[in-house]
């Protein structure tokens, strides 16, 4: 405590304030103008008067925009487990084995440091039909054919955006395994636990906190990104948020993107919250 | 040995996350215009071909500009919500806090297009003003993170030290908390630009006329000729990242040196 | 006059109170310690002398001069923090010389006053060194020498020793006393260590529960406590139970139990303690004599100390050992006997 509390409270929330109000502009206010277009229709290049739910009504209804949901989320689930899975190995590694700690993170996130775009737009020119991997391996005449199942569909999508997301995974996994107490594992290890059950029993379930929290970063933004399923998903690939997009290009249907938006909102975070709770509480049911 | 089979992972992983990378630099000095082996020679074209483009310079010019007043503000921003959180009890603290990282836990494209429907709604033109906007939200919450740590860290006392020693609130901001917040501040400002100058989601969609560097990249990509020259831009960026990112970890660790606390 | 004068002082923090009602006076010029449990409220006192908290009741004068409203950065008070709360960022000469900005002395005279202040604090020729190079004996040095060379009227001091190890912390006492000798500034300080309070202080100020239990210069406080709290926070005493019967001219007369009547000397008895009250016998080990007549016990334990021993009596009649602390060593059974001049006679309640 610094001075009277009762003078610091006013001076705190004054403090607090501006960004409050900033963040109130821009979060609160507009996503509150997103449910109330999504309440409207389009006729024409406006809205119209009065409210109605036929937009929730096609976007739950129509068959098309359903499995577009469907596959969405699995794609989505499927980058998340992918890029949690690789990228949980070389957190370890670097927690527990790596000698230089701090060169081996730059060296991990320096690949970021790049454009996004410009990433996503590397995958497209690696995997494409005469794209790197394809010319190489011709050249090495090791296929006679170029291979066409790397691009323009959900797999060059997991691959992309496990490489694009790889950082935001590596970092949460590695900070939660640094804060283990290393004699936790020794303890372990003393009343008879192999490596491999130590590793179960006690590493893993004391990372969860850093899991859930890169599985969060991932899952969260892959399924609002229309960028990576559009340059390098192909028709197969396509994402929620590519017909998002759609309604606000040009001449779209703003009131239909605004329902997309909510819903596929309120669909990420339902799942996300399943996910922490269901996680917390396997976590707990192991130990 | 275990650890044999979890260092040539961590190699192989590196190497995964370093190919496409340097797909940027390998490809741009090709002398060609299609992206494929075999390489055909070396070349400096493309990035001469980039002093000349007027579109991509004034695209930079515009996201350097968003990106400085981005990392300004969010860092001020940041700076006094995370000493509002820190040295005071306040209630209701936690739920400010939550609140303000929402972003985090929205997809960009949300924050975009309901920032777009405010513009529509209130008659206010897409500009960069507006996408400087839409930057705040997600670098605001970053700002505070880096910023709440650093505070947390910070030995009250030296505030109070500097106080009985005949300072005002003023001249201790002036003369402790200021200096030892330094390194936060400098990682937050990096940090925030950053992020606002690799930026696309928000800004395609609140940009308007003016593009950013990331959206003019994108414009770029359905020309397969102008693709070494984009190529090259994506070196450079890398390069110029680079520097920064070493730059601001060599600031950061200036500042570690010298322990938080007094004692 | 009193240079420092607390009236009546209350604080609280929500709750019950920290600080409750507590008046003091310390003259110019002494070395006055609060001793006192942690949450005894000592540390809260001293954060009020000095400004870093606001009384809700009573009064802090300074010389004369009132000080509730007075801010911290104005006040003729100085503080030695706990934690040192040495500035990471300056070096050793910057952070004696930090609170002396604002009397723009020219470089000359400052350089004079920060080398001379370094010599008194036995710091010589470590002006450049940088804080983060300092040993924690060091570190409290260069916090002391950064409050007095302010020259302010009262200097603060919060558990200032508390973080060095033992030996270090020997040396340190016996410095602090000889530099507030030799400074002549008013020093308080609060610590919870009765070993520290009472070899530093003129006066002690024991501290419980937010109130001030007993003021006396430390013999006094050894000696004659005032209460159970007192005589039990400091040192180490044997208690027991006993009646009071009457109360005479130069002696009161007290029905003891396995101890029998005594007559002790009246200056040993606490004040307001009537006739027929159930009160507490104190005797501190040292005190406690063996002899060849005297009640009759059994060493039940003894620990070598060197010079003298520590032995824990069984006597009849009673649950707990008697604390002897003494040189001969006995065999067997023991008679002890208890001299009169040494019991003090303190009221039941706590």
């Amino acid at each position: 405590m610094t001075v009277d509390r009762g003078r610091n409270l006013g001076r705190g929330y004054r403090l607090l304030a501006p960004t409050l109000a900033v963040m109130g502009l821009g979060l609160a206010a507009p996503l509150l103008l997103m449910a109330v277009t999504s309440l409207k229709s389009q006729n024409g290049i406006s809205l119209t008067e009065g409210w109605t739910l036929a937009q929730y009504g096609a976007v739950l209804g129509r068959a098309s925009y359903r499995s577009l949901f469907l596959r969405s989320v699995l794609i989505s689930g499927a980058v998340t487990i992918v890029t949690v899975g690789l990228a949980y190995p070389i957190a370890y590694y670097v927690a527990f084995h790596a000698r230089h700690k701090f060169i081996w993170l730059v060296a991990l996130t320096i690949p970021f440091w790049t454009s996004y775009l410009l990433r996503v737009f590397a995958w497209k020119i690696i995997l494409g039909f005469n794209g790197v991997i394809n010319s190489a391996l011709m050249r090495l005449h090791l296929i006679g054919q170029p291979l066409e199942f790397l691009l323009y569909n959900p797999f060059a999508v997991v691959v992309t955006l496990a490489h694009a997301w790889a950082a935001f995974a590596i970092l949460p996994i590695y900070v939660s395994l640094e804060k283990i107490d290393r004699s936790l594992l020794e303890a372990a290890g003393d009343l008879g636990d192999s490596r491999l059950r130590r590793f179960l029993r006690v590493t893993l379930p004391l990372s969860m906190p850093g899991v859930i929290g890169a599985a969060i970063l991932i899952f969260v933004p892959t399924t609002g990104d229309f960028v990576t399923p559009q340059l390098v998903g192909g028709t197969k690939g396509i994402m929620i948020a590519n017909l998002i997009e759609a309604q606000f290009n040009g001449v779209g249907n703003w009131p239909l993107g605004a329902a997309l938006s909510l819903v596929s909102m309120a669909l990420v975070g339902v799942l996300a919250g399943l996910f922490v709770a269901s996680a917390r509480a396997a976590t707990r049911a192991a130990r | 040995m275990k650890h044999r089979a979890l260092s040539i992972y961590a190699f192989a992983y590196l190497a995964f996350l370093y190919v496409p990378v340097l797909v940027l630099p390998v490809f741009s000095f090709n002398n060609s215009e299609f992206i494929a082996f075999p390489l055909s020679g070396f070349t400096t074209r493309w990035y001469a071909g980039l002093a000349d483009d007027s579109a991509m310079l004034h695209a930079l010019a515009n996201s350097l500009k968003v990106a400085t007043v981005t990392a300004l503000l969010s860092t001020m921003l940041g700076l006094s919500a995370a000493k509002a959180v820190t040295h005071n009890r306040l209630k209701g603290a936690g739920a400010a806090l939550g609140f303000i990282s929402l972003p985090l836990f929205i997809p960009d494209i949300v924050l975009g297009i309901s920032l777009l429907l405010l513009l529509g709604a209130t008659g206010l033109p897409l500009s960069l003003a507006a996408v400087v906007l839409g930057h705040l939200l997600v670098c605001v919450p970053f700002a505070l993170t880096v910023l709440i740590a650093r505070f947390e860290g910070f030995d009250r006392n030296l505030e109070e030290a500097s106080t009985d020693l005949g300072e005002n609130g003023w001249m201790t901001f002036w003369r402790v908390t200021f200096p030892l917040m330094l390194p936060g501040i400098v990682a937050s400002l990096l940090l925030t630009f950053i992020t606002s100058f690799d930026e696309f989601l928000i800004a395609y969609f609140l940009s308007g006329t003016e593009a950013t560097l990331p959206i003019y990249i994108w414009g770029q990509l359905r020309f397969p000729e102008r693709l070494p020259m984009v190529l090259a831009l994506g070196a450079l960026i890398l390069t110029a990242s680079v520097g920064l990112v070493i730059l601001a970890e060599y600031l950061r660790n200036l500042g570690a040196k010298k322990p938080m606390v007094g004692a | 006059m009193s240079f420092l004068t607390l009236s009546q002082v209350g604080k609280s923090f929500g709750g019950p109170p920290v600080v409750d009602q507590v008046s003091l006076e310390v003259p110019r010029g002494e070395f006055f310690s609060l001793l006192g449990p942690s949450g005894c409220g000592k540390t809260t006192l001293l954060r009020m002398i000095a400004g870093f908290e606001t009384p809700d009741s009573g009064t802090i004068a300074i010389d004369g001069e009132v000080m509730n409203r007075v801010p911290p950065h104005l006040r003729p008070t100085n503080m030695v923090f706990q934690s040192y709360a040495i500035f990471p960022h300056l070096n050793v000469f910057d952070n004696i010389a930090y609170g002396l900005r604002k009397l723009k002395l020219p470089k000359d005279s400052l350089r004079a006053r920060i080398d001379s202040m370094l010599a008194t604090v036995r710091l010589e020729g470590l002006g450049q060194r940088a804080a983060d190079q300092l040993s924690g004996g060091q570190r409290q040095r260069v916090a002391l020498a950064r409050a007095l060379v302010r020259e302010p009227k009262i200097l603060l001091l919060d558990e200032p020793l508390g973080a060095l190890d033992k030996r270090l912390r020997e040396a340190m006492q016996i410095e602090l006393r000889a530099l507030q000798r030799k400074v002549g500034i008013t020093f308080v300080l609060v610590t919870h260590d009765q070993e520290e309070a009472l070899s530093l202080s003129d006066r002690v100020g024991v501290m419980e529960g937010g109130k001030i239990l007993q003021i006396a210069a430390p013999r006094e406080l050894y000696e004659r406590p005032a209460c159970r709290a007192v005589a039990d926070f400091i040192g180490e005493i044997n208690f027991f139970h006993a009646t009071l019967r009457e109360i005479g001219g130069e002696s009161f007369t007290v029905n003891a139990g396995v101890l029998g009547i005594l007559q002790l000397p009246v200056a040993n008895l606490a004040p307001g303690i009537e006739p027929g009250d159930h009160i507490l016998l104190a005797i501190r080990p040292e005190h406690v004599v063996f002899a060849r007549e005297g009640l009759a016990g059994e060493i039940a334990a003894a620990t070598f100390l060197g010079e003298r021993s520590h032995f824990h009596v069984r006597i009849s009649g009673r649950n707990e050992p008697v604390a002897v602390s003494s040189a001969a060593p006995p065999s067997g059974t023991v008679h002890l006997q208890f001299p009169p001049e040494h019991m003090v006679g303190l009221p039941i309640d706590t």
